[in-house]
């Protein structure tokens, strides 16, 4: 009887802590969006961490771009030319991309590449006490230090999800036109008649907008709640990349049913 | 690291990502191509739209003169409403017939439209009165295999009955 009643404690205290967790994450998701935005008071701050989560990703985005776009490419004519379509090459590999993959790998990758260093970074300065001395020279650290990141990671997420995109459109035409010999008219062509601005480039971009604050909200809680020491960083870095991914992919389906379900 | 150095680089990769937006705007959605410039909507009954679908090229002598707006449908006569945009710049005259024609043997299907010899012009708000429905499959092989079968019924006759 006793353990039942235990059992039931435990019970209730976990749906608590769950309940005060989300509300404790939501609060702190308004405080990083008011502050990113009292932070472009600051543009300098803003700047300096554009270039540690922006450029930085640029190679590795760049990279994986154009590959994804050889393989759409490849696999891509393979299949359509079963169905002698291969002039369709151009609409698969550009619709493929701006909507889903551009958004989504970009997001993945960006989480384990800018991801993690965000989260370790924060974890440190908490650990090596950095934070609690800006607190005692009052200096908020949640403005100073968090804002401005999450500002940075707000506005580099799409930018590099258009340059995935970009590129792999790039990368599908290399082995789609000059290496195969699909005709260079029909790829741009079809490509051209079948992505509507507004119903799939500025979708990509509202999903990459989306992504981005939920890597960057997941990168910067971890980091802050991070155990300060070298085992809590560990872990709390390995957090991010878990948490956000699935976060990601999670987000992916229902922002795709909400904008492409009906159609 | 230096300040002018970092200023420098992420103004490139800011250039780099807004480029690489422009490039998907102009040279993957066609933004700005595909608009017509100003466009008289006109509208054309089907008895059978086939695949058309909104968005689909408007065609005179193979050369985009427009766009399908909305296919709607009418439960009066029971036939397809295609509302069509067409490029104020071409002109084309009242009798136009409009036809569902498909490019290529499995591609896309559009409107093709051949102009007549009338000297009033279409004007914004009228109505396409010759139409020639999309072509479907199974009509057409349940043509050919009536039409086989009425050729061969007459030998099979003088031959002597069933085999």
């Amino acid at each position: 009887m006793l353990g039942m009643t235990q059992h039931i404690t435990q019970l209730g205290q976990s749906v608590r802590e769950g309940v005060s967790n989300t509300g404790r994450a939501s609060r702190y998701l308004l405080r990083l969006l008011l502050g990113a935005f009292r932070a472009f008071g600051r543009p300098r701050l803003i700047v300096d961490q554009l270039h540690f989560v922006g450029n930085r990703s640029v190679a590795i985005i760049v990279v994986s771009g154009l590959f994804v776009g050889f393989v759409l490419g490849l696999q891509g004519y393979y299949t359509l030319r079963r169905y002698g379509a291969e002039q369709a090459l151009g609409v698969l590999v550009a619709l493929s991309l701006v909507r889903e993959l551009g958004p989504v790998v970009t997001a993945l990758l960006f989480a384990g590449r800018a991801g993690t260093s965000l989260t370790a970074e924060i974890g440190l300065m908490k650990a090596g006490e950095q934070l609690a001395a800006m607190e005692m020279m009052a200096v908020d650290p949640f403005q100073r230090v968090l804002a401005p990141r999450f500002a940075a990671v707000l506005l580099s997420m799409p930018l590099l999800a258009a340059l995935f995109s970009a590129v792999g459109v790039l990368g599908g035409w290399l082995v789609g036109v000059p290496m195969i010999g699909v005709d260079d008219g029909a790829f741009w062509s079809q490509m051209q008649g079948g992505v509507d601005f507004v119903d799939d480039v500025l979708n990509g971009v509202v999903k990459s907008l989306v992504f981005g604050l939920t890597v960057g909200f997941v990168a910067l809680l971890t980091g802050w709640d991070a155990l300060p020491t070298p085992e809590g960083v560990a872990r709390a870095t390995t957090k991010t990349v878990v948490v956000s991914s699935l976060a990601v992919l999670g987000l992916d389906f229902l922002l795709t049913a909400l904008m492409f379900g009906t159609r | 690291m230096d300040r002018k150095k970092t200023d420098g680089l992420v103004g490139l990769f800011v250039l780099a990502g807004v480029g690489a937006a422009v490039f998907l705007a102009l040279r993957v959605a066609n933004l700005g191509g595909v608009e017509l410039g100003d466009a008289i909507e006109v509208r054309a009954r089907f008895d059978n739209v086939g695949g058309l679908k909104p968005r689909a090229p408007v065609k005179s002598a193979g050369v985009t003169v427009g766009r399908v707006q909305s296919i709607g449908f009418d439960d009066k006569s029971y036939q397809a409403v295609v509302t069509l945009s067409l490029d104020r710049r071409f002109q084309f005259p009242k009798d136009t017939s409009a036809k569902i024609l498909t490019s290529g043997l499995l591609g896309e299907q559009y409107l093709g439209l051949e102009p007549g010899g009338d000297s009033a012009m279409l004007e914004a708000g009228s109505t396409i009165s010759m139409t020639q429905s999309a072509v479907v499959l199974e009509n057409l092989i349940s043509q050919f295999l009536y039409s086989k079968a009425a050729d061969s019924a007459p030998s099979t006759g003088a031959s002597g009955g069933p085999r």
